[in-house]
């Protein structure tokens, strides 16, 4: 009976989880004189992927609900520039515009969650749309690029290190550098936890997963479906603004042409993850080691220093067609074992 | 009123009434404004070639006309859209280029091979990525949407490095013909022409539009009848291909030079935008190639508006989304129903008051 | 509301586009009552239970419900759920991907005390609920990993926990075997005792009079009668449903049925077989010859038949056609030696939903000429005219879309697409399920006016009477296994029983 547990998508998840490990492990190797090594090393691509994990969480669970949802790169862009512009254009303080991005966030996925449910078009027409705006939106708050310097908070939130009290080594001049992660990782993790609680033990969650597993039978059995969509697209632009925020604390400026492609990378995250296209399966401890692989092979370019950057996105795609190919393997024995 | 519904029921009234409306906001803007009224349609020739909105319409409009019927089949029969096309054609364009030019150079006015061959490898390219696009979907069972996902970020990286992250120009007559004026027509035109018309006589006088539809509409049962699901569907995304690489190719050589960061950037999207305008199913089955055509001059024409309206090209994604959102709104069954409801009952107060 | 009336719906009228689907239909369930609801199809079943679920909205009529002032009416699903009215549907309508007792809990999952889904009592509950049923099953694991049967039982025991007291049990036993179907009509009896009010939605009439004490006969969405078991006798009830004297069923079959072991075989397969499904056998088919496959539902009667069409490739022995070694990897090459199967289920894998019925008619035959080859639009008109006539398919017009025919028609229209290829060999898998009974009849009659006409015919039923009616010889198919055949004197109700159940009676 135990035996029944372990089954593909949960292998799914192992080999993510066994693969991000190999990969670590052989940077570690590779490249232990360029200090991959190092505690921080890892800590920086957390640091870095913090906004991205964030946004991935959403995307997971619309992608549970068998939707999708393109206009969360576009989104971001816009959240930036509204802090940007907020702060340096109209002189506003960090904390309400904090709370106006995510009313705005919220907003922004009733709409399109209320395209998607109620009036049953599309939602890769629909989130298209969403992307369209909140891309054209930030050019008509500002064409230019806006840093943020004048917030004194904001600028604290982003500058905060919180320290670990282990792990730290002495660089070549001397000085003991400790390793540390900034506010946005704890508030990413949050939302990992969060988001993996709410999946799993709220009705709301369970939902989730039923609308994915079979639309049809989840209205049959009483289940509101309409509502839980609109939800779902609501939770994803909410956590969205979320990484947004954070995303903008590690940029520190607004600008038209941010974060693009960032729809992608969730999406490949959560697909690497162990997340079906198709609903129902899936979940976002799987999208947080997808968001880790991308980030460890951005990483591993990196520290190489002399392969051209889009090295990392054949990689990355290399490996998303590797994941791909497994679901669909896995796929295929569950059908013939029927 | 009987009328007026059955236009509205035909097949092609969402993208000709779509169509009709941007062009009347270009005629109220044009009076508005004080031009000549019908300024939107004044074609003239200006130092030997021709001039004027709707012919830049047509002319900027060739690409995404051209990936739109790639496109539709891909819908039709896989009931997913193929987001790789806007990539594909970036990758089309460095490969063409860095052949002509030669590997690492950046700047030539000489062939480095025929200029057929470089053409020739870059649709070729475009092809072999149709076709595992194709392979994933059709014999993998791999969604469209993720299955083209990989090359969505793998061409145009790919792409970068056979140009080795730089934009490599070819400055040679007949490459920039291409993209350019054949005696006084833009090429693109005739090139955009040359592939519908090709689509349109192949699936008017063979069995192809019924195997696809059929094959889209239920993959199984078009088994048991005998058609080869799988290959039916590998050759959609190959033709898919096939145009994305034609689309490249135009596009490269409009600007002659494979600046592979923005050819066919977002793309996809006006495609798929055409497709869905087009008054076609994203979910497959039936299809409409002459709507999908039209969708996609009807999308340039959104673009070349606002553009004359004087709205820059960062904004113009606003608008369009308005204009998304209203067409698919308008044509959601659920707010279809609710008019039919409010108009079937204000017939029965009317016929209660007569 | 009289005293022990638990439902009464009266006068319910529905339209869909261009067709009235229920006109002034109604139906009265008393408390602790088993109520069979019976009609051809078309006759408006679904749709009637539709509307008492609120999936449709009726434009007039009431419904009464016991304990509710006046009538009342259900905004959907949930809202029936809510008033107690509950419905198990012909399709398994459960999430593959949730576990057995989220399945039954979902949408109502108990809850702990910081307003989360207390999983434990969930599953202890569910654990419960399982064994009342007799079913000892791990309720944890995901609802894929378990049969359709059982499936069907889990979603019985989630109307069951919901304290209904109309349960709607739509076709519930098509799926199931014959075991299964005697657990579930103790479930019911349990249900009847304890007051709950069923209807019970079935094709099998031997069911209604083993379970039922009231039906309730709908005939072109009217209401026709509504009786006790007792007032209504078998030939009574299908007149009812009918609403015309039948043809004598029995008549169909042309004198001396037995084909000459002279006749040239048509199919010679030795050895075949397809991993999973059905293991390595041996099969003749004869010119002319209608061989029925027969077993109960899950022996691999379909499956043998799919490994001879190559709907699913077979991997072991040979195939000779009309005495050639055949090499079929896809239905195409089984089409080419002149085959063609109907398959069992019509939706999947019959229909194209939204092509015309011209355009589905024409399909097989097309994809025989191949896609350079299009059959000129004048043709394909010829064609569906002359099928149309032919099988008296009801349809607005041959470019109506055969999702919006009735199941009967559609049925036909696929027939007309094999009988287009004009095809030496017909698999006709359940070729009469789920249509009404004069269908039946005509689809019965063509096979044997087919065999007559030389053709062969490999016909699959759960009905042993149906088959005995039409086929020369019959296969007998047990767990996955050719086991034997039977012929002549041995073609009767028992002897195929007693074949099918397996035993001395066999060997």
């Amino acid at each position: 009976m135990k035996k029944a547990k372990l089954n593909n998508n949960n292998v799914l998840l192992l080999i993510t989880i066994v693969l991000f490990a190999a990969m670590y492990l052989a940077g570690c190797i590779v490249y232990a004189g360029k200090g991959f090594t190092r505690l921080q090393t890892f800590l920086n691509i957390l640091i870095g992927n913090a906004g991205l994990i964030s946004v991935t969480c959403g995307m997971t669970c619309v992608m549970l609900t068998g939707g999708i949802d393109i206009s969360v790169g576009s989104l971001v862009a816009l959240d930036c520039m509204m802090m940007a512009v907020g702060v340096e254009k109209m002189g506003m303080g960090s904390p309400v515009l904090m709370v106006f991005i995510l009313i705005v966030g919220v907003v922004f996925g009733a709409v399109q969650g209320f395209c998607i449910a109620y009036l049953e078009i599309q939602p890769f027409i629909v989130t298209m749309a969403g992307m369209f705006f909140a891309r054209g939106m930030t050019a008509v708050l500002s064409t230019q690029q806006i840093s943020i310097t004048s917030d004194a908070l904001f600028t604290k939130l982003a500058g905060t290190k919180i320290e670990f009290p282990f792990g730290g080594y002495v660089n070549t001049k001397g000085i003991l550098q400790v390793p540390y992660i900034r506010v946005t990782v704890v508030v990413a993790l949050l939302v990992v936890l969060a988001t993996f609680f709410l999946l799993n033990y709220t009705r709301f969650g369970r939902s989730i997963y039923a609308v994915g597993g079979n639309q049809q039978s989840a209205a049959l059995m009483g289940l509101d479906v309409k509502k839980t969509q609109l939800k779902t697209y609501i939770l994803c632009s909410f956590l969205t603004s979320i990484g947004g925020i954070c995303f903008c604390l590690n940029t520190m400026n607004g600008t038209v042409g941010q974060a693009t492609g960032l729809e992608m990378s969730a999406i490949s995250s959560a697909v690497i993850g162990g997340t079906l296209l198709t609903g129902g399966v899936g979940n976002v401890f799987g999208s947080l080691f997808g968001v880790l692989i991308n980030g460890t092979i951005s990483s591993l370019v990196q520290t190489n220093g002399k392969l051209i950057s889009s090295w990392a996105n054949i990689v990355t795609a290399i490996l998303l067609c590797f994941f791909i190919l497994l679901q669909a393997v896995f796929a295929k024995v569950k059908e013939r074992n029927k | 009123m009987s009328n007026l519904k059955k236009l509205t029921k035909m097949r092609l009234f969402l993208p000709v009434f779509s169509m009709i409306l941007v062009m009347a906001i270009n005629v109220v803007y044009d009076i508005a404004s004080g031009n000549a009224p019908f300024n939107f349609f004044t074609i003239s020739l200006n130092n030997g070639v021709l001039y004027g909105r709707l012919i830049d319409v047509l002319n900027r409009g060739s690409e995404v006309a051209i990936l739109a019927v790639g496109m539709t089949l891909v819908v039709s029969a896989s009931a997913g859209t193929d987001i790789s096309v806007g990539s594909v054609m970036s990758l089309t364009g460095g490969m063409c280029c860095m052949l002509l030019a030669g590997y690492g150079v950046t700047n030539v006015s000489e062939y480095a091979m025929p200029l057929w061959a470089g053409i020739g490898a870059g649709v070729l390219i475009a092809c072999v990525c149709g076709l595992f696009n194709g392979f994933l979907v059709a014999y993998m069972n791999i969604q469209p949407m993720v299955a083209t996902l990989i090359l969505w970020s793998a061409g145009r990286a790919v792409g970068l490095l056979l140009c080795n992250s730089q934009i490599v120009y070819v400055r040679v007559a007949s490459f920039q013909k291409i993209g350019a004026y054949v005696g006084a027509i833009p090429t693109p035109i005739l090139i955009a022409a040359a592939v519908v018309a090709i689509a349109a006589l192949v699936l008017r006088f063979t069995a192809l539009g019924t195997y696809i539809q059929s094959v889209g509409i239920n993959k199984k049962a078009s088994r048991i009848a005998g058609l080869s699901s799988a290959k039916i569907i590998l050759l959609c995304y190959v033709i898919c291909g096939l145009c994305a690489g034609i689309a490249g190719i135009v596009a490269t050589s409009r600007i002659y030079s494979a600046d592979t960061n923005n050819i066919g950037l977002n793309m996809e999207l006006d495609a798929i935008l055409s497709v869905a305008l087009g008054g076609n199913s994203l979910g497959g089955g039936k299809f409409n190639l002459a709507g999908s055509i039209i969708g996609a001059y009807t999308i340039q024409a959104i673009t070349t508006t606002l553009y004359a309206l004087g709205v820059s090209s960062a904004q113009a994604p606003v608008f369009k989304a308005i204009v998304v959102i209203l067409i698919v709104v308008i044509q959601a069954e659920p707010v279809k129903e609710y008019f039919k409801k409010r108009s079937a009952k204000k017939a029965v107060e009317g016929g209660v008051q007569a | 509301m009289e005293n022990d009336v638990v439902l009464k719906m009266q006068g319910i009228c529905m339209t869909f586009p261009g067709v009235k689907a229920l006109d002034h239909a109604g139906l009265t369930l008393k408390k602790g009552e088993i109520r069979a609801l019976m009609g051809e199809n078309g006759a408006g079943k679904s749709t009637i239970i539709k509307c008492l679920t609120g999936v449709n909205k009726f434009e007039a009529g009431e419904i009464y419900l016991d304990g509710f002032e006046g009538p009342i009416t259900n905004r959907d699903t949930m809202d029936a759920q809510s008033k107690g009215i509950s419905t198990v549907y012909q399709e398994v309508n459960l999430c593959p991907n949730l576990s057995v007792a989220e399945n039954i809990y979902i949408g109502r999952a108990p809850l702990t005390k910081f307003r989360t889904v207390d999983r434990k009592q969930m599953n202890a509950r569910a654990k419960k609920l399982m064994e009342e049923l007799d079913l000892n099953i791990d309720v944890t694991a995901n609802l894929e990993n378990y049969s359709l049967a059982l499936q069907q039982m889990i979603a019985i025991a989630r109307a069951i926990d919901m304290d209904c007291k109309v349960l709607i049990l739509d076709e519930p036993t098509s799926s199931l075997d014959d075991r299964e179907v005697e657990k579930l009509f103790q479930v019911m009896l349990n249900l009847k005792k304890k007051g709950v009010g069923i209807i019970f939605v079935t094709h099998f009439l031997e069911q209604v009079y083993a379970v039922c004490d009231g039906i309730t006969v709908l005939r072109n969405g009217q209401l026709v009668g509504e009786y006790t078991v007792e007032e209504l006798p078998r030939v009574q009830l299908v007149a009812a449903m009918m609403g015309k004297d039948f043809d004598d069923l029995a008549s169909i079959k042309p004198e001396g049925g037995e084909i000459g072991k002279d006749a040239p075989l048509v199919i010679d397969a030795k050895g075949l077989s397809h991993a999973g499904t059905i293991k390595p056998f041996d099969l003749e088919i004869r010119e002319g010859e209608v061989v029925g496959l027969t077993g109960l539902l899950g022996s691999g009667r379909s499956e043998l038949a799919r490994a001879i069409y190559g709907a699913d490739r077979s991997q072991t022995g040979t195939l000779k056609v009309k005495g050639k070694e055949a090499h079929i990897k896809e239905p195409i090459d089984a089409m080419n030696l002149g085959m063609g199967l109907l398959p069992d289920d019509r939706k999947a894998e019959g229909i194209i939903g939204d092509l015309s019925v011209r355009e589905n008619i024409i399909l097989a035959m097309q994809a025989k000429l191949g896609a350079l080859h299009k059959i000129p639009m004048a043709k394909q008109i010829e064609l569906a005219d002359q099928f149309i006539e032919m099988l008296q398919i009801k349809t607005a017009s041959r470019e109506t879309m055969i999702r919006q025919l009735s199941g009967g028609n559609q049925q036909k229209v696929i027939l007309a697409r094999w009988l287009a290829t004009n095809p030496d060999f017909l698999i006709l898998d359940e070729p009469t399920r789920g249509i009404d009974i004069g269908t039946k009849t005509e689809i019965q009659k063509l096979v044997v006016k087919l065999a007559g006409e030389g053709k062969s015919v490999i016909f699959i039923s759960s009905e042993i009477e149906e088959m005995l009616r039409t086929c020369n010889r019959m296969a007998v198919l047990r767990d996955g296994a050719k086991v034997g055949e039977i012929s002549g004197d041995e073609m009767t109700q028992e002897g195929v029983m007693h074949a099918i159940a397996g035993g001395d009676s066999n060997e």
